[in-house]
């Protein structure tokens, strides 16, 4: 190919976003925009209390205040209101504790929804919920996930705080570290992070008859839709739901809410559309929450820094009920402890355990951060304990580029990776051995504002997932992707995909891709998505997956609709299909080039199918459904510079330098986008972000004044490159993004204000490591 | 903002904000900028049944120059205090400080007036304010009375005005070449309250500190002055080390809460660090 004809492909294009003006400007349906004849709003009332029974709740004085127009205990919808999902029962004697969507006797986090205020307003009904009178019987919290677990704590659920273990090994760890020269056990906290999508979460639901539409600003349409039908009994075809323009989400709209279904009842009941939209504080209490994981991590190796066993043993907080995927997050991690490593033996243990708290789940990255984290910390502090560079013990002990495909300890096979060449290119970029010696300068001459390096040279698997392997992990669905073409007789092409985007750039990725595989101009192509009745089947969007699975079953959907047009392009040229070559939007005769049909005028004559060849049906479509043979995993190294003002505690993020391995790049800006706010997010589980609880159970950071979520003055700005080592499990070669960052740069930061520390005698700073924790560490590291 | 429900009214004289107020009595409040009431309301902490919105009152905005201070509508937006000339030229530690409030969204709403009167100890004007040593002018239905900045707070966001009276203005005394300011903000992130604030100022003379004012923000319920430490400024040599030993003294006599944020013994610990190093800057010290 000519470098000319590599100009003109679509992919690999810096294509600004198509659907971001509309986004950008807000012009478009969020759901909260909708507005639909009769429609009445709902609030919820939620319990103040972390743990109690509810012996009272009197909603006589809020049914006569002005505009309501009905309110609901969970006594009064208890009949049909069932229990929300859990799809991912991880091991078969797992506790799944029933859930009802509106608590009916008893209830066990701060946030839990226990009454429903149907009213003509937002305001009347928010002025009702205060005139609804309940009593509570309280009981004791359980906060404290150690605690939970010891004899005689408080239950959370009769079946006892423990919902499952879960335990997987490989290699004979007891060997690994029988005799190992060196030893290293540590424990980390990933604390509880509030996934804070720019977007609340909003629910509009119209009845007609006995048929429903339900709109959500949600992450999984399809999904959803099924999991309503079966915890509601609407029978599934007669559920449309809607995820319109959605403004992110993070994990936190991969869920099937409580909300969402009393909703759905609500409307039932009354026969009417309802709205219910969130404020910010009222999300931080009920979004479920992310992390929030104890890590007990040892690690042996060899004097020369060979890992020869990993231990990990994890205590999971599920918060208070198993969610959608809830119990199955820390198994993402499982496989992921191991990271680019090469050794002898593993074994991971995962207990999880419920607490009075609001319910976790999946949280951008799902498992993969926490453990990222955790085997990147320790990688450093074997440095460390060795007196190697951190960087020459990660060389010495990561899978390297020619031995490619490779099994893992944990069992993935890793397609393909080049951590040599991503790590060669960060610390060039980064300027490391000055950097190096500036650290090591600072800290002679005792100046107060010290310098760290802290490195991530993370992987991460992505395109979630192959359903073979969903099903040997006992997740209730598959993992494959659907996309279709239909071909207009204009020319005009619409792909249909079951990705549903919130934010991502689905429309201007998909486009590019359509606009190769069809030789279609890139504005030819319109993108339909989140509706069920449009696009019907889908897994829907999560664990950067949708370029990897979901871009797939477009290039496949593509690869039919242009076989098809070869079959009548021969018939209308007279030639055998045989005789065509495809070449650039065009079936053309082998041979003789000017004899040829575009995709267009092929789509014209099937729509007029005046001359199709015998038994061709008149359409120009096509259905695809795409399940991946393997995960793919990206890679890189990640690598940041910490000014600590050890007199302050304040931290300053000085340089950041991302290099990461995506493989193929079918959008550079779009990719670049996402690096970014990755990097920010994981930024701000190292520095800034945690929920907190007090000692009763409440949660005290319910407002974005309290939880701190940074903003770009808070950034360093970041270098980003890449290299690109394309995967070999799929034909576009890509990997997937869209969590790299965040999984990537939490240890990073870390790692580089404990390694700006170390020579004050600071092993570990737990994470936000806040200015205040940042000077106890000091403290504590002088009086050691 | 789903608040519960209020009457509004918006005037069109300060005469007819008063008399509004005055109407309301304990149940009308005035809303300037809404920053901080708005979010009051929106999380149904405050119920007032009567909002008298000041927005109108134009005459209540910008700087003015009288003798020997500068008086400051209390409208004034906090985006205004950052490029006023005058404050630039003659209270520089006015209008630095307001360029580490909020963002620039809520600066263009919020005002000077709002801040003081709203009396949140972790605001940053108050101290300010305090450590300039300035006064404010205030308006009821018995005409004007002006009331030192370190009488006006009295408790945790409680001032020393009347049901009935309005903030109209703030004076600062304009400051000469010879002194020097500065606003340490401890923060967690840009757009976050302070966790401690230190507003310096300080005079100096022949390499010393002839004279130096410090008020501290949130280390108490109140804004506080740090006056064991400007003790020990005064006549200080103007280099580092002595600040530094000057500021060892900044939480004397305070108490500052523990939250969130900090515990009270980090906070004293910041309030010492601080103190030292916006003295040093204020005094030219290197
Ligand atoms: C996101 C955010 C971040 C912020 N960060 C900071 C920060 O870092 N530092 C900081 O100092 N502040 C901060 N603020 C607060 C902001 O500075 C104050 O909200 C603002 O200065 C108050 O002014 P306002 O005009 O908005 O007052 P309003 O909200 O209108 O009123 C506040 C109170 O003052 C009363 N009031 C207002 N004007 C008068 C008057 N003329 N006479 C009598 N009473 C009056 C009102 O009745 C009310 O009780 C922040 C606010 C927000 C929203």
């Amino acid at each position: 190919m000519t470098a000319e004809t590599v100009q003109e492909k679509e992919v690999g294009r810096a294509r600004a976003r198509k659907e971001d003006a509309r986004l950008v400007t807000g012009q478009t349906n969020w759901t909260d925009n909708i507005q639909l004849p009769g429609l009445v709003h709902i609030a919820f009332l939620r319990s103040p209390l972390a743990h109690a029974r509810i012996t009272r709740a009197d909603t006589s004085r809020a049914r006569e205040a002005t505009g309501v127009i009905a309110v609901f205990t969970g006594a009064d919808l208890a009949a049909e209101q069932g229990s929300l999902p859990c799809a991912w029962p991880v091991t078969p004697d797992i506790v799944i504790p029933q859930h009802p969507p509106m608590a009916v006797d008893t209830v066990r986090y701060a946030g839990e929804i226990v009454a429903a205020v149907v009213a003509r307003d937002r305001y009347a009904a928010a002025d009702a919920l205060e005139a609804i009178d309940v009593d509570y019987e309280e009981l004791p919290p359980v906060l404290d996930m150690e605690e939970a677990l010891a004899e005689g704590s408080p239950k959370v659920h009769e079946q006892g705080n423990k919902s499952f273990v879960w335990p997987f090994s490989n290699g004979d760890i007891e060997a690994a570290f029988r005799d190992a020269p060196v030893v290293l056990e540590r424990t980390y906290r990933q604390q509880r992070l509030i996934p804070s999508a720019m977007e609340p979460r909003a629910v509009v639901c119209a009845p007609v008859g006995d048929e429903f539409t339900l709109w959500s600003a949600t992450q999984i349409p399809h999904v959803l839709r099924v999991m309503l039908a079966l915890v509601t009994g609407i029978p599934e075809h007669k559920l449309r739901v809607i995820a319109p323009d959605v403004g992110g989400g993070f994990g936190s709209k991969l869920q099937v809410t409580a909300e969402e279904v009393l909703a759905l009842l609500i409307a039932r009941r009354l026969g009417r559309p309802v709205k219910w939209t969130e404020s910010r504080s009222e999300g931080n209490l009920a979004v479920h929450h992310g992390r929030d994981q104890i890590q007990r991590i040892r690690v042996a190796a060899g004097a020369d820094g060979r890992l020869r066993g990993l231990d990990v043993d994890l205590l999971a907080d599920m918060g208070a009920y198993l969610m959608l995927v809830t119990p199955g997050v820390p198994l993402l991690g499982a496989f992921m402890y191991n990271a680019i490593y090469k050794m002898d033996a593993y074994s991971f243990r995962c207990t999880g355990v419920f607490t009075t708290k609001t319910p976790t789940d999946a949280y951008r990255g799902a498992g993969r951060p926490e453990a990222t984290f955790a085997i990147e910390r320790v990688m450093d502090d074997l440095a460390a304990e060795l007196g190697m560079d951190p960087l020459a013990l990660r060389e010495r002990n990561w899978i390297k580029h020619t031995e490619f495909p490779y099994t893992t300890i944990a069992g993935l096979t890793y397609d393909s990776g080049n951590y040599e060449a991503a790590t060669a290119a960060a610390r060039e970029l980064f300027h490391y051995d000055e950097l190096r010696k500036e650290a090591a300068e600072r800290a002679a001459a005792g100046d107060p504002v010290r310098l760290g390096i802290g490195i991530s040279t993370f992987t991460e698997m992505c395109g979630l997932a192959p359903s073979r392997i969903l099903g040997q992990l006992a997740y209730g669905a598959g993992g494959w992707e659907h996309a279709s073409i239909r071909m207009l007789p204009t020319g005009k092409v619409e792909a249909v995909t079951g990705s549903s985007a919130h934010g991502q750039g689905h429309e201007t990725a998909w486009s590019q891709i359509v606009a190769d595989e069809l030789g279609v101009p890139f504005e030819d192509v319109r993108v339909l998505h989140g509706d069920t009745f449009v696009a019907p089947k889908g897994m829907d969007t999560y664990g950067s997956r949708s370029l990897t699975v979901g871009g797939i079953a477009v290039v496949a959907a593509c690869g039919k609709v242009r076989e098809k047009a070869r079959v009548i392009a021969a018939g209308l040229l007279e030639v055998s299909p045989d005789d065509l070559e495809w070449s650039s939007g065009r079936w053309q005769v082998r041979g003789d080039p000017d004899q040829g049909k575009t995709i267009g005028e092929i789509a014209l004559a099937t729509f007029a199918a005046h001359n199709l060849p015998e038994g061709v049906e008149p359409s120009l479509d096509s259905d695809a459904t795409y399940d991946p043979d393997n995960f793919s995993f990206p890679h890189g190294t990640h690598l940041c510079a910490a000014e600590v003002d050890t007199e302050t505690g304040a931290v300053r993020l000085r340089s950041y330098v991302a290099v990461d391995d995506v493989g193929q790049v079918v959008n550079p800006l779009i990719v670049e986008g996402q690096v970014h706010g990755g990097i920010a997010q994981g930024i701000a589980q190292a520095l800034f972000e945690e929920a907190a609880y007090d000692s009763s159970g409440t949660l005290v950071t319910a407002t974005l004044a309290d939880y701190l979520v940074p903003s770009a003055a808070d950034l360093p700005a970041f270098v980003t490159s890449r290299t690109a080592t394309p995967s070999t499990t799929n034909p576009l070669g890509v990997k997937g993004v869209g969590e790299a960052g965040t999984i990537a740069s939490t240890p990073a930061v870390v790692n580089a204000i404990v390694d700006a520390l170390r020579p004050l005698g600071v092993p570990d700073v737990p994470m936000p490591c806040t200015p205040e924790r940042v000077w106890r560490a000091i403290r504590e590291g002088a009086a050691r | 903002m789903i608040p519960a429900r209020f009457d509004y009214v918006r005037p069109g004289s300060v005469e007819d904000a008063v008399r509004a107020l005055a109407g309301g009595g304990d149940d009308a409040r005035v809303i300037a900028g809404g920053q901080s009431l708005l979010p009051l309301l929106r999380l149904r902490l405050a119920f007032p049944d009567l909002l008298v919105d000041v927005g109108g009152l134009s005459e209540l905005r910008g700087v003015r120059e009288t003798a020997g201070s500068l008086e400051i509508g209390a409208l004034t937006t906090i985006y205004e205090l950052t490029r006023d000339p005058l404050l630039t030229a003659h209270c520089g530690l006015l209008a630095e400080t307001a360029t580490l409030i909020a963002d620039p969204a809520v600066r263009h709403r919020a005002t000077i007036g709002g801040a003081l009167a709203h009396a949140d100890p972790a605001g940053d004007l108050p101290a300010v304010v305090l450590a300039l040593g300035g006064s404010l002018l205030i308006r009821g239905p018995e005409g004007e009375r002006e009331v030192r900045a370190g009488d006006f707070f009295t408790d945790y966001m409680t001032t020393s005005l009347s049901p009935g009276e309005l903030l109209v203005a703030v004076r600062v005394p304009r400051l000469g070449g010879d002194w020097g300011f500065r606003y340490e903000k401890f923060r967690l992130t840009a757009q976050s309250w302070a966790i401690v604030g230190v507003a310096a100022v300080a005079r100096r003379s022949n390499g010393h500190v002839a004279e130096a004012r410090i008020g501290l923000t949130n280390m108490g319920s109140v804004p506080v002055r740090a006056t064991a430490a400007e003790s020990a400024a005064a006549g200080a040599e103007a280099s580092a080390a002595a600040l530094r030993e000057a500021g060892s003294r900044a939480d004397e006599g305070t108490s500052p809460p523990s939250d969130l944020r900090g515990s009270a013994d980090y906070r004293r610990h910041l309030a010492r660090v601080l103190t030292g190093r916006a003295l040093a800057a204020a005094a030219g010290a290197s």
